[in-house]
């Protein structure tokens, strides 16, 4: 029997640790990275000890970042980028903070559907805008981000609004046992049912071929504006979950609470192992990065430093993170 | 019934028609090859078959039913499955992955690849695989599919002779089953080895159809050429004097050792001297790409040897190679220019590191030396906003005039006359024989094969990364130069 060079025999063996290792390795390195973050924080806390309480507030404080990275992410796995998410963000926080004041626990959970569904929307029209006009991603997104800001600010010019006390336990409460944060949870649930089932069947596989090469996907047969509009599509939801996340790690709604997640959020993915060249990575390693950033200022702050420098640190992380792996890559290639 | 009939197909890209008629009959249970020289019309036809692009007009039949194919889903749905040159799977998909997204059941792929013999972990990255693995996967795809009609596009280009003797098998399997196939290829030996018919075009038609026979390749080569030769030898000999060849220098300018480009080990050999314009002819995929970009410093050659005035030459960026002497002149212009700058900026801009080298950049010299260069070539500086609204061959002339304004030794030319006018065309040969005539060397690789004779004292022919054949102009016509590129009179293990 011949065998082609270079391949290999066997046929199940996605689970050998070497094959993980390199397939994984960049993810696995993030984890390790927030949980070197995660002691320097302890340590930082000194003489305070680490409760349940301070991973909670590390929670809250991720969350909105968190599920912007997921949905800047899957935009970058199809080759596209959206710098419209922070402000999507917003809309979606300023909305169901003016929609959910004084309404009941049950109203809130349907309003927090609806505007699942709107940032589905907004997702959409965006990618949609971006595949109709043949205008890059980048120029269609920064012009929407202005016009989703504006919608913000006249939804609610000022911070404001509410939410029901049980709809805010969904961001700031505990699942059970004092240390299983419940935002921890809603992440980990949105991960399983909704971006795992589409991730591991041809609409996911489609959207990583349309990231890798868009000519060779539309030989595949792909239809690659459908899946480039799926991806923003996707993005909206995930931006959506981040809004509804805001409203109930805070409470209300604020106009501007997207201005840094736009930004932060492309770091994330940067830092999680994203190509942004499109078609690699993963949408678990930019949740951890999104934590790390957010932990990087906190660590500074109990250390007395100005947060200012906390943005330094941020960046340089970023960029030495991905020179590492850059130079990995580039060792491996040879 | 026909399983596949094409009538009268026809493609134009703008102005150029790239396909005028194109007839193609399969029957069920045939291995149908596709022949035509360079620009034939062959890969513009194929992808009209794969739903690549849609044909402007004539009618295709599968099944005696008219079908409009417009996507690769499309070709799917009726049944046919190509293997392009350029392995179509995914890198960043696992081999599993990639077969489910194109809706390939995986267990008609494993089938296939254990009835050839081959042992790929499906769940191994695509892009890690080599290449002749991603042409079998590619295959055991197509056929996993169970199409009526399997499309090989130059399969066996960059396969090892086991794995190519494999396809063989298999298209013989398949045909035995009472299902087409439709074989594109270049080598004209394995064509008659395994090709039941053949179909030939020439200029955008289908000239015969024939039943190819081992020794017998010397038909096909007629017509593929026509009944002299082609139309365009015509034009450019009506309107070009021969331009007389001057004295050809001693020294070696350029030399190449053994320097591997594609499929042979042994790798390309030639010498080219001053004032001389030694004329590279291959069809597509020999190697001759290869070659351009190690001697122009894009690409570094993984083994060989090239010399530049009798010393090693080792350019590790295009930068080098410009600094040796050794200046490149691409087909597609706008990878040499800076489409969104004026003309004079475009010829000064590899003028920038000498001039200004002792200070700011030197306005009046730069001035006169761009004029000249524009004098020289009669460019139509009348669009001098912007190189981009240049016409094609204005473009071409650009590209040159500014490696006559930084100087040089060498000039690579890589298919410089390509979708160029017959006028423009005859201006850049008698410019490239002033520059020869001059103490230039010229390396001019073209895929119009009249043109070697009509330009260059002499001809080598690349086939499958190595030189075949040398000679001199006066034997270069093209019905030699075709014979050599199909690898004619040369020893081939016949398939």
């Amino acid at each position: 029997m011949t065998t082609v060079e270079g391949a290999t025999a066997g046929r199940r063996r996605a689970l050998e640790p070497r094959r993980v290792a390199t397939r994984h390795g960049w993810t696995i390195g993030v984890y390790v990275l927030l949980l070197l973050l995660l002691i320097a924080y302890i340590w930082a806390l000194a003489p305070v000890t680490f409760t349940s309480f301070d991973l909670k507030t590390i929670v809250i404080g991720a969350l909105p970042l968190a599920f912007a990275a997921m949905a800047q992410a899957v935009i970058v796995i199809s080759g596209g980028i959206d710098l419209s998410l922070g402000v999507m963000v917003a809309v979606i926080n300023v909305s169901a903070a003016s929609l959910m004041e004084n309404q009941s626990f049950a109203t809130s959970l349907l309003i927090a559907f609806g505007l699942m569904l709107l940032g589905v929307v907004i997702g959409t029209i965006n990618g949609g805008l971006i595949v109709l006009t043949g205008v890059p991603d980048i120029v269609v997104t920064l012009a929407m981000s202005f016009v989703w800001g504006g919608v913000a600010l006249l939804i609610m010019r000022t911070p404001g609004g509410g939410s029901p006390l049980e709809y805010q336990a969904l961001g700031t409460g505990v699942f059970g046992i004092e240390w299983i944060p419940a935002g921890a949870v809603i992440i980990a649930l949105v991960l399983a049912l909704v971006w795992l089932p589409i991730r591991w069947r041809r609409p996911g596989f489609a959207i990583y071929a349309v990231g890798s090469n868009r000519d060779r996907a539309y030989l595949s047969g792909v239809n690659v504006a459908t899946t480039r509009v799926l991806a923003y599509s996707i993005g909206g939801f995930f931006a959506a979950m981040g809004g509804l996340a805001a409203t109930a790690t805070t409470g209300i709604g604020t106009p501007y609470a997207g201005t840094f997640i736009t930004l932060n959020s492309v770091a994330a993915v940067v830092l999680g192992g994203v190509s942004l060249a499109g078609g690699k990575g993963g949408v678990v390693g930019p949740v951890a990065a999104a934590f790390c950033l957010t932990l990087v200022p906190s660590i500074m702050v109990f250390q007395g430093i100005d947060p200012n420098y906390g943005q330094v640190i941020q960046g340089a992380l970023i960029v030495i993170v991905v020179m590492i792996g850059g130079l990995v890559l580039l060792r491996e290639r040879r | 019934m026909s399983l596949l009939e094409v009538r009268n197909v026809a493609k134009r890209y703008g102005p150029v028609v790239a396909l005028k008629s194109a007839d193609l009959v399969v029957e069920p249970g045939e291995v149908h090859a596709l022949l035509g020289a360079n620009g034939a019309g062959k890969s513009t036809l194929v992808k009209v078959l794969t739903g690549v692009i849609r044909h402007d007009s004539g009618t295709i039949k599968v099944n005696g039913k008219d079908v409009r194919i417009g996507s690769p889903e499309g070709a799917r749905r009726v049944g046919f499955a190509p293997v392009f040159q350029d392995p179509a799977l995914l890198p960043d998909l696992t081999v599993a992955q990639n077969m489910r997204l194109t809706r390939t059941p995986i267990a008609g792929v494993r089938e296939w690849l254990e009835r050839m013999g081959l042992t790929v972990d499906l769940t191994e990255m695509t892009g890690n695989l080599p290449l002749p693995t991603l042409r079998m996967l590619d295959l055991a795809r197509a056929l996993a599919r169970d199409p009526q009609l399997l499309m090989l596009d130059e399969i066996t280009a960059a396969l090892p002779s086991d794995l190519a003797e494999k396809v063989f098998t298999v298209m013989r399997e398949w045909r035995d089953q009472g299902r087409s196939v439709l074989f594109i290829s270049h080598r004209l030996a394995e064509v008659s080895a395994a090709c039941d018919r053949a179909s030939v075009l020439r200029d955008g038609r289908t000239v015969g159809t024939l039943v190819p026979k081992a020794g017998e390749e010397e038909k096909i080569v007629e017509l593929m050429l026509g009944e002299s030769r082609s139309k365009l030898a015509a034009e450019i000999e009506a309107e070009v004097d021969k331009v007389e060849a001057g004295p050809v220098g001693r020294e070696v300018q350029l030399e190449v050792r053994d320097l591997l480009v594609g499929d042979d080990p042994g790798g390309v050999s030639f010498q080219l001297r001053t004032g001389e314009i030694l004329g590279v002819a291959a069809l597509e995929g020999q190697g001759q790409d290869r070659l351009f970009d190690y001697l122009a410093g894009e690409r570094r050659p993984p083994s060989g040897e090239m010399l530049v005035a009798g010393r090693p030459f080792t350019p590790h960026h295009p930068y080098d190679a410009i600094r040796a002497g050794v200046v490149l002149v691409p087909a597609d212009r706008v990878l040499a220019l800076l489409p969104q700058r004026p003309i004079r900026e475009n010829i000064a801009a590899p003028l920038f590191n000498r001039i200004s080298r002792w200070g700011p950049i030197n306005r009046g010299d730069e001035r006169r030396r761009v004029q000249n260069a524009i004098d020289r070539l009669s460019i139509d500086t009348r669009a001098q906003r912007q190189a981009r609204r240049l016409s094609g061959g204005n473009q071409q002339k650009l590209t040159i005039a500014r490696w006559l304004a930084a100087g040089f030794t060498t000039m690579l030319c890589f298919d410089p006359t390509r979708g160029i006018d017959v006028g423009t065309k005859r201006q850049i040969y008698a410019l490239l024989r002033e520059l020869a005539e001059a103490g230039a060397a010229v390396l001019l690789f073209t895929s119009e094969l009249p043109e070697i004779q009509l330009v260059c004292d002499r001809a080598v022919v690349v086939y499958r990364g190595k030189v075949t054949t040398e000679m001199p102009a006066a034997d270069a016509d093209e019905p030699a130069l075709l014979r050599a590129a199909h690898g004619l009179g040369t020893v081939e293990a016949a398939a």
